[in-house]
């Protein structure tokens, strides 16, 4: 089912298995990420994309009913391992939710919280590293004069690209975009969409969309799930110009959706 | 026949009318407790009430020692409440998802919350005042800490389970351990309802009478000795108001406008308090 690429796989997902209790959400599930590019998971609502995402930072491990099953191997480690340290592994793998989650404190707080968790910076270099995550952001000549404002304070799209800096700012090697875009106006949109062009080249990113076009967009490769299956998966012109399966082609073509 | 529309905006109308007349019933006797408190009490608050001690019978006075004795104790019992509601909270929100020792609490607390407070009185009576063979400020204290724990960990629970569990995630997932999760970001999120909690309760000791009748008592002179019996406004009141003497029933009333008072604005503070915070989040 995945195509041959000459990448290299950041993230090797084997017979990745997922359970609510006893509802299964994900089934049998193979693909390769490939390092340093975009990999887009479009499907309809409840196909396990979002499940899927949060598999790779073990987010479900906060609620007591979710297990996974399987392998997803990180440069070659199972981070499914119960050996493996939940907190670095996150720190390696950020996340952006759906909706923007500004913290209750100050902008600059914001984006030094997660980079103060796992590295001891100066004064100094937590100034350059607030100021370097917000300029990749897109959002530092907006905020550069109120950085000791109150992070619940900026607009919606603002938020968003505040957990984007707040995100990169620990410096992962994975981003995990969750639908990053639903819940914003067009031209904050089209901010994020371009913002993830200019990260691919530092980071792995991997985003969640209900947005057809936007996966077509901004993304190298993309992965069509359906009801907990991986139904294709290819480089993302392919899969929208000459998709291999019937169902594909009918969800893009939105025959079905 | 009345038409669907009409119809429609007659029995609005005779809802509003029904909860107008309510609402007008029970701001009547609020209205008519304050007004005569206000009568009543605000003749008698005069300087001598802030700068005097509670005199013997048929003399002038003051209320000095109560006040400053019900300000010792009620600063103490939500010195001693407050941290204990706030942890206990926390565990209730954060770490109660799983077994059976979060329900249990919660349920001892509910229990907790709606005791009677002279039980509580009599409880701490029982436990430390008969120990130690006579009446004490700390006792007061005491008791009245034990009414403002399970308030506060109401509060604190209901204010934590508020803040939306995306912001958790969006912690937990920049790879946070929970406890700086929940230090860091959720108790943050959750302070101005928190804090709003603990001045509801302060609000709520400052006029209990039936704990302390039976721990601090009373004490007509200056002491500021918490092993000693203490004077308190409540129990001045309780006492002054019974009094055939004249002078006495003045101060009662005095006292009592007090407590209304601070009552009243530790109320405002609180709501108005929790109107900011609820703007920003």
């Amino acid at each position: 089912m995945s195509t041959e690429q000459s990448v290299t796989p950041k993230l090797v997902v084997r017979d990745l298995n997922f359970y609510y209790g006893a509802e299964r959400a994900l089934k049998d599930i193979n693909l390769s990420i490939p390092e340093k590019m975009v990999t887009a998971f479009i499907g309809p609502s409840g196909c396990g994309k979002s499940t899927m995402l949060r598999t790779f930072n073990r987010m479900y491990q906060l609620y007591p009913k979710q297990k996974a099953t399987g392998e997803v191997l990180l440069d070659g480690n199972n981070i499914l391992d119960k050996k493996q340290d939940l907190n670095t592994l996150r720190a390696k793998i950020g996340m952006v939710f759906q909706k923007p989650t500004p913290f209750p404190m100050s902008i600059y707080d914001n984006i030094a919280f997660g980079a103060k968790l796992y590295e001891n910076l100066t004064r100094r270099e937590m100034d350059e590293r607030v100021e370097w995550a917000l300029k990749k952001a897109a959002l530092w000549t907006e905020v550069k004069d109120k950085l000791k404002q109150s992070g619940t304070g900026l607009s919606g799209g603002q938020q968003q690209r505040l957990c984007i800096a707040r995100a990169i700012a620990v410096k992962p090697q994975i981003l995990l975009l969750d639908e990053p875009t639903s819940a914003l106006d067009p031209i904050s949109t089209a901010h994020i969409e371009k913002l993830i062009d200019e990260l691919k080249g530092e980071f792995t990113i991997i985003i969640v969309t209900h947005n057809m076009q936007q996966a077509a967009r901004v993304s190298d490769y993309t992965a069509y799930m359906y009801l907990g299956d991986l139904i294709e998966f290819g480089d993302t012109s392919t899969v929208f110009t000459n998709p291999r399966r019937k169902e594909t082609e009918d969800y893009i073509t939105g025959r079905f959706g | 026949m009345l038409t669907l529309y009409a119809r429609r905006r007659l029995i609005n109308a005779m809802g509003l009318g029904i909860s107008a007349v309510a609402m007008l019933f029970g701001l009547f006797w609020l209205g008519w407790i304050l007004w005569t408190l206000l009568a009543n009490g605000l003749p008698h608050l005069t300087t001598a009430v802030f700068t005097q001690m509670t005199p013997p019978p048929n003399s002038s006075g003051g209320l000095l020692n109560a006040i400053a004795g019900s300000l010792m104790m009620t600063f103490l019992a939500a010195l001693i409440g407050t941290p204990i509601g706030i942890l206990a909270g926390t565990y209730l929100a954060e770490f109660g998802q799983r077994g059976w020792l979060a329900p249990t609490t919660r349920f001892i607390n509910d229990v907790l919350l709606s005791a009677p407070s002279i039980v509580i009185g009599l409880f701490i009576y029982e436990m430390y005042v008969l120990k130690i063979g006579h009446f004490s400020g700390w006792a007061g204290a005491l008791a009245l800490s034990i009414l403002v724990i399970p308030i506060v960990i109401r509060t604190t629970e209901n204010m934590l389970r508020l803040v939306p569990n995306t912001l958790r995630e969006a912690a937990a997932a920049l790879g946070a351990p929970q406890w700086k999760v929940i230090n860091l970001v959720t108790l943050r999120a959750a302070r101005a309802g928190i804090i709003t909690g603990v001045l509801l309760a302060v609000a709520r000791i400052s006029g209990e009478t039936a704990p302390l009748l039976f721990t601090s008592l009373n004490n007509q002179f200056w002491s500021s000795d918490l092993d000693q019996p203490m004077a308190n406004l409540p129990v001045v009141i309780f006492q002054f108001a019974m009094s055939p003497y004249e002078d006495w029933q003045s101060l009662a009333w005095a006292g009592a406008l007090l407590i209304t008072i601070s009552v009243l604005t530790l109320n405002i503070m609180a709501r108005v308090l929790f109107r900011q915070s609820s703007t920003t989040y």
